[in-house]
């Protein structure tokens, strides 16, 4: 089994702090990270290549060079070859335009490997766009049927039986390959990378994928900015206007029951 | 494409049972105005199967029309049978904006939909406008809730957003005035490439409705342990209320993730938030601080939390919570 996972270098959002006095993003110093949900697509296809010692697991990212770090952890983690699609022309892209560029570059990897991929996997959404687009949107482009909010997958005679975090209970949903699917936090960890794996994926060298590559299949015409639909008009820091009233009383046992009588008097309980 | 009306179109997303899921309503509360604001009428989409009570309340959100799709296909969501539908639907009757709600299904048809159409796609928006030019102006969270981004899709259509359960409430029913029209429309079996095989039903004590809860009683790292929450417990039982936790507790095991709220979570506006050792981390905000009242109570009079809450205690929890529930029993009587 072939199995591409499309991953994505982010900053961790969680070390991101805002400037008190500019209200602006403090992005120096923030760590740069795989995004954590395609760490889970990685996990999965990890685990296939478990049963199926056969089974190649390409990863590929679209991004500057540095992503090649990212891309390089992957290698260290469990994927067997990895691609970097990066091109000034690719810059500024929105979602529907990352996602050509991704879908036309997967045809090129395919025939530079020289097979089809059976399954192409992709986290359920980037941590710091958080839009859980780009994989539906691949599907769409190569025409193939999706599964999002996937937890596991399991092989099966047509193609996988997807756990899916569906939105009240989870279920089952079989797929037939080729396909795309997204994943969403499992119930297991993810594995980290061996000393031996590590020290090999810092030597790997990583091919880039250039719209020149691409020329003859691909449309420059939507890629970067100017095919994007979507448009950043403007960006804030949410501001909260803080109005508080802090309950103080001689104990904290009474200023509980303050509160109880607070919340009742204004018929909020 | 271009638009053939200024119409603007909810999608509401029906459950198994035919009858509607809440956001969908939610989403017609400011589509009305919108509609207006576009000069177009606002037009509720459902798909389903015996729809009956989902179209009767569209209806009673004030939609002008609703257009229905019934068809056994469409009992359970499954994305080629809905983004075929609507693709129709958007093909026949040119809508110029569409809103979706970001539930999971929402999220699944959303961008596969707006790729057909080459258009643009806004996901898990907050807030929404429509500016001079008559175009909408979406504004959602980025960067884990750091910063807000407002995005417009000048010349794609529809403009198509998802919109976050939660961040509208339903109006009071009114007159149902609506015009239906059912659209007579199918998708092949051999078009639908995946196939629902199970629905893991979970024990009824471990589904929590967060999103449907009036109030919530949430507990972050300040609880300190699995038991910390027993006394939240306590107090939502009291409240009638649904108890809640930040990342910190899930992550440390204390409590399992369909209780979590925040960027990472449920997405919740109860009437009451009542915040339990919670700091306030930004992704945590990001999913509660559109609740009507909030409530903090924490050891660290500097918590972020503070910020956003009407009514804070500063002290431990652990002291306030029992003094607090048994106060509410005698209240309640």
């Amino acid at each position: 089994m072939n199995i591409l996972v499309c991953i994505k270098q982010v900053p961790d959002t969680t070390e991101i702090k805002i400037d008190p006095v500019k209200k602006t993003l403090i992005r120096e110093g923030v760590p740069s990270i795989v995004n954590t949900y395609d760490t889970y697509a990685l996990e999965n296809a990890a685990r296939i290549k478990d049963q199926d010692a056969s089974t190649q697991i390409v990863v590929l990212s679209m991004g500057p060079e540095q992503a090649k770090t990212a891309l390089k952890e992957c290698l260290a983690i469990a994927a067997d070859k990895a691609y970097l699609v990066t091109d000034r022309a690719f810059g500024g892209s929105d979602t529907l335009a990352t996602s050509y560029i991704l879908s036309e570059a997967i045809k090129k990897v395919e025939e530079l490997e020289g097979y089809k991929f059976d399954a192409i996997f992709c986290g359920k959404q980037a941590i710091d766009g958080d839009t859980a687009q780009v994989g539906p949107e691949i599907a769409e482009h190569l025409d193939l049927p999706q599964v999002t909010y996937a937890l596991e997958v399991e092989n099966s005679e047509e193609g996988f039986k997807v756990t899916q975090q569906g939105p009240e209970n989870k279920q089952i949903i079989a797929v037939s390959t080729p396909c795309v699917i997204t994943f969403t936090q499992p119930d297991f960890e993810v594995r980290y990378p061996t000393i031996r794996r590590k020290m090999a994926a810092n030597k790997a060298q990583i091919p880039n994928i250039t719209a020149a590559d691409l020329e003859g299949s691909i449309d420059l015409t939507r890629c970067g900015l100017k095919g994007s639909p979507t448009h950043v008009k403007s960006t804030f820091v949410p501001v909260h206007d803080s109005n508080i009233q802090f309950i103080e009383e001689e104990t904290l046992e009474e200023a509980g029951a303050k509160l109880a009588n607070i919340l009742s008097d204004e018929h909020i309980i | 494409m271009d638009a053939m009306t200024k119409d603007l179109w909810v999608f509401v997303e029906t459950k198994e049972d035919g009858s509607a899921r809440n956001v969908g309503l939610e989403l017609l509360n400011p589509g009305k105005e919108l509609a207006a604001k576009q000069g177009g009428k606002l037009v509720a989409i459902i798909i389903g199967n015996h729809t009956e009570a989902a179209i009767s309340a569209a209806g009673e959100q004030d939609a002008d029309q609703i257009i229905v799709v019934n068809g056994e296909e469409f009992a359970h969501y499954n994305t080629d049978a809905y983004v075929n539908a609507m693709e129709h639907l958007i093909k026949k009757y040119g809508p110029t904006t569409l809103l979706i709600g970001a539930t999971s299904y929402g999220r699944d048809l959303g961008p596969r939909l707006s790729c057909r159409l080459k258009s643009g796609l806004t996901a898990d928006c907050t807030s929404l406008d429509v500016n001079e030019e008559g175009i909408m102006e979406w504004t959602r969270p980025a960067f884990g809730g750091n910063l807000m981004a407002t995005i417009i899709c000048p010349d794609g259509r529809p403009q198509i957003g998802t919109v976050r359960p939660g961040v509208f409430k339903k109006q009071p029913p009114v007159e149902n005035k609506a015009e239906v029209i059912t659209e007579d429309f199918h998708v092949a079996q051999s078009d639908i490439r995946t196939k629902l095989l199970e629905v893991i039903q979970e024990a009824a004590e471990e589904i929590v409705d967060l999103e449907g809860a009036e109030i919530i009683v949430s507990g972050g790292r300040g609880v300190g342990g699995p038991e910390g929450f027993q006394p939240l417990r306590e107090l939502a039982e009291a409240l009638g209320a649904t108890v809640g936790s930040s990342r910190a507790a899930v992550d440390n095991g204390w409590i399992p993730y369909a209780h979590q709220v925040g960027q990472t979570g449920k997405t919740v506006a109860p009437k009451l938030y009542i915040a339990c050792g919670i700091s306030g981390a930004i992704q945590h905000l990001a999913g509660m601080s559109g609740s009507d009242y909030i409530v903090a109570i924490n050891k660290d009079p500097e918590a972020p939390i503070f910020e956003v809450a009407n009514y804070g205690i500063v002290g431990n929890l652990f002291e306030v919570l029992p003094a607090l529930t048994a106060e509410v029993k005698k209240l309640k009587g």
